[in-house]
């Protein structure tokens, strides 16, 4: 496989040489300070942060840059990682900010943006985020030119289990809206999540139809779905559409993808609103509350360490995890431990969406994503195994392999291929867990 | 190295740099640092991407040395000629199989624009008087395959299409076999949108391909990526995981209709050499239409919005 490294992958380890190439030269001076911020000017720009944005951006981190003791640092690298990562997570809002559910129920939300954003899939994610924190929800479909549209609703909110309501396709959306709003009142709804057609912004017809909507139903929250993909053009939706409906609030969706969603950033600069979910992945479950400091790690290609740390959390066994962290660093790990992990990981999703938020994997395709037929196959060979050997894997040997084999049902192949991911596995955990090298990405 | 040689090569570097300087300085051309720094702001506000925007401008700096260029406008021509010999390079006319059916299979991340894309191909061949069939190989978008159908009756294609969920490896199957027993003259595969970085997903769509080249000798003949004109520099990484898997020929540039100029193109045609086939330009179903470099240059550069 190629390798996928891009020229501006990573901005810390960049920044860490430029500071490096300038050290030789003692102080520090306002030049070496432009010389790093074209870096991170670059690294912006990969992450397609809107171009005006990184311009603003990049001038008042170099005020502050100037301002401050980066100039004195013996560490100036991180010093402007600092400070950049300071300002990307104040542009991003600061801290995670929840929907705004105050005042009479029904709570009326209603979802805008282009084609193809994820919206209908954004408001079955948060109809069910809302039914798991205790609301009952109705989601009403206005979308009446995407063929199938509103059957598609229908059908994800009914595996959502909550309530559907769309009226025939030639009515005008802003009289479904309007129903489904009366709808909610009448069956006692704490929310009605209202969904609209894709539109561009600069189709006049279809944004005067959604300022129609708009005043028909008078959302608590008019949300912006934005696909983090997207490149330049996001500043420009994002104001057309905040224009003409005024928007609340921001749902970054595919964020599962390795973009690294600059488009975040833009749209919350200029319009100063904020992300409130993220959308990451095919399932329904997949949603979550956004949080800028992740998000400004992600833009910088240095990771998501806090959704890993998070998403482990909320599937492994407390006890077990420290156990297992013991074990480590004892530099243990057995193919028996390795199936209590499989167990584990299998609760949490793939394998490599967990690896990908570590940094420096960041932008890499792991190859140990585990197909769920595999992973049967595992299971009966580590079972088919001695006690001995699933503790020290590096005795099996060619006749251990094919009685394996046997008794499993598989190949030698299988068996091979189970062995290699088992020790890939067992060197990127020493790796993870090993003190030494969580220096890897200290800077300077 | 010995000093001495060192010493001459160092001069000679810099009378080099002293006399292109010079040269610069005094050459009455257009190429100035702010027209550079205007084209780079327009083409990395167009999703160019940083590489292919640098290369860009250096190339203009090396040709603008070579010879005087006196106007802008002169600069824009050759820019456009720049852009437009990129494409050309890797030129492809859409391959129509000399045995029926042809067979298309459509691929993307979600949202990007499949399934109007198909109907749009579906339209452009039925007005030519040809047989359509399209098969519903994206089983598991809620109501993907009512979208499909409602699309092959609006434009007179025939559908194949299994139960929601089924094996999308089975659908295309089907349709092929369908494909040949009623002599249709163009199988369209829709398939479900993935993202490039989930590997199963990547693995069940080569699945799909396999399918429908084992069934049918020579096919697919294209494998269309299909991606939305509002994509950034992800757009690179879609491609790039795309054609490792399955070997696409093609991309279709969707939803040009807003105010992107699609520049992302640019950037894979150029590093991975994948040419744009089709450019998707509206809602309607004749909104579809054949890439043509030269507009899609002269949009580029265009200073509009």
């Amino acid at each position: 496989m190629k390798s996928r490294k891009m020229a501006f992958e990573n901005l810390a380890e960049k920044l860490a040489q430029t500071f490096k190439r300038l050290r030789g030269k003692g102080k520090l001076s306002e030049k070496d300070v432009d010389e790093a911020l074209r870096e991170v000017r670059l690294s912006l720009l990969e992450a397609d942060v809107n171009f005006k944005v990184v311009k603003e951006f990049v001038a008042a981190v170099k005020e502050r840059c100037l301002d401050s003791e980066v100039l004195e640092s013996l560490t100036p690298a991180q010093q402007v990682i600092k400070i950049v990562n300071q300002e990307l997570i104040s542009l991003l809002g600061g801290k995670a900010r929840p929907l705004d559910l105050s005042g009479n129920p029904p709570v009326v939300i209603a979802l805008f943006g282009l084609q193809g954003s994820g919206k209908t899939t954004a408001a079955g994610k948060l109809a069910l985020h809302l039914k798991k924190n205790g609301r009952k929800v109705l989601c009403v479909s206005c979308d009446v030119y995407r063929p199938a549209a509103q059957k598609q609703l229908e059908l994800i909110a009914e595996r959502a289990q909550v309530g559907f309501f769309t009226m025939d396709p030639n009515t005008p959306p802003e009289v479904i809206a309007k129903k489904g709003v009366e709808k909610a009142i009448s069956a006692a709804q704490d929310v009605v999540i209202v969904d609209t057609a894709g539109r561009m912004q600069v189709d006049a017809d279809m944004m005067e139809e959604a300022r129609r909507i708009k005043e028909a139903i008078d959302p608590r929250e008019s949300i912006l779905v934005a696909d983090a993909m997207t490149g330049q053009e996001a500043c420009k939706v994002a104001l057309a559409f905040d224009e003409v409906v005024g928007i609340t609030g921001i749902i970054l969706t595919k964020v599962d993808s390795d973009a690294r969603g600059g488009a975040a950033l833009s749209i919350a600069k200029v319009t100063g609103k904020p992300i409130k979910f993220v959308s990451t992945g095919e399932k329904l479950e997949d949603f979550q509350v956004f949080h800028p400091d992740r998000m400004a790690s992600r833009i910088l290609g240095m990771g998501d360490v806090l959704t890993l740390i998070e998403k482990a959390e909320a599937a492994f066994d407390q006890k077990k995890a420290a156990e297992m962290e013991k074990k480590l660093r004892r530099k243990e790990f057995t193919l028996e431990d390795f199936l209590d992990q499989m167990k584990e990981v299998k609760k949490m999703g793939s394998f490599g969406d967990l690896l990908r938020m570590i940094p420096g994997f960041g932008r890499a395709h792991v190859d140990v994503d585990i197909d769920p037929k595999e992973w049967v196959k595992i299971e009966a060979i580590i079972n088919s195994m001695t006690p001995l050997e699933r503790r020290k894997p590096e005795i099996i040997d060619g006749s251990r392999k094919r009685r394996i084999a046997r008794g499993s049902g598989t190949q030698v192949q299988d068996i091979n291929r189970l062995l290699k991911q088992f020790f890939q596995a067992r060197k990127m955990l020493f790796q993870m867990s090993s003190p030494e090298k969580t220096g890897r990405f200290r800077l300077t | 190295m010995s000093f001495f040689r060192k010493f001459t090569e160092g001069l000679a570097k810099t009378s080099k740099n002293l006399r292109d300087k010079i040269q610069e300085i005094f050459r009455p051309g257009a190429v100035t640092e702010e027209f550079l720094e205007d084209l780079e702001a327009i083409l990395l506000q167009a999703d160019v991407g940083v590489r292919a925007t640098q290369e860009i401008c250096e190339s203009l700096r090396l040709e603008s040395k070579k010879r005087a260029i006196r106007s802008e406008d002169e600069l824009y021509e050759i820019l456009t000629a720049k852009v437009k010999e990129i494409f050309d390079a890797i030129y492809q006319p859409l391959k129509v199989s000399e045995v029926n059916p042809t067979v298309y299979i459509l691929v993307g991340v979600n949202g990007s624009g499949k399934t109007t894309t198909i109907a749009k191909i579906a339209k452009l061949w039925i007005d030519q008087g040809k047989k359509v069939i399209v098969a519903a190989a994206d089983t598991f978008r809620a109501a993907a395959e009512d979208q499909l159908a409602i699309w092959a009756e609006r434009v007179g294609a025939e559908i194949v299409s299994h139960q929601h969920g089924a094996d999308p490896g089975a659908v295309a199957f089907d349709a092929a076999r369908a494909a040949l027993a009623r002599k249709a003259d163009l199988l369209l595969v829709d398939t479900a949108g993935r993202l490039h970085t989930k590997k199963n997903l990547m693995e069940e769509l080569k699945k799909i391909v396999r399918v429908v080249a084992r069934e049918i000798p020579g096919a697919p003949h294209e494998v269309l990526l299909v991606i939305d004109g509002t994509t950034g520099q992800n757009g690179l990484s879609q491609a790039r995981v795309f054609a490792e898997s399955v070997d696409v020929t093609g991309i279709c540039l969707t939803k040009l209709d807003g105010s992107s100029k699609g520049g992302i193109a640019l950037a894979i045609a150029k590093e991975l050499r994948i040419p744009v086939k089709f450019v998707g330009m509206g809602e309607g179903v004749d909104d579809l239409k054949v890439f043509d470099p030269e507009a899609f240059a002269r949009g580029l550069f265009s200073k509009g919005s």
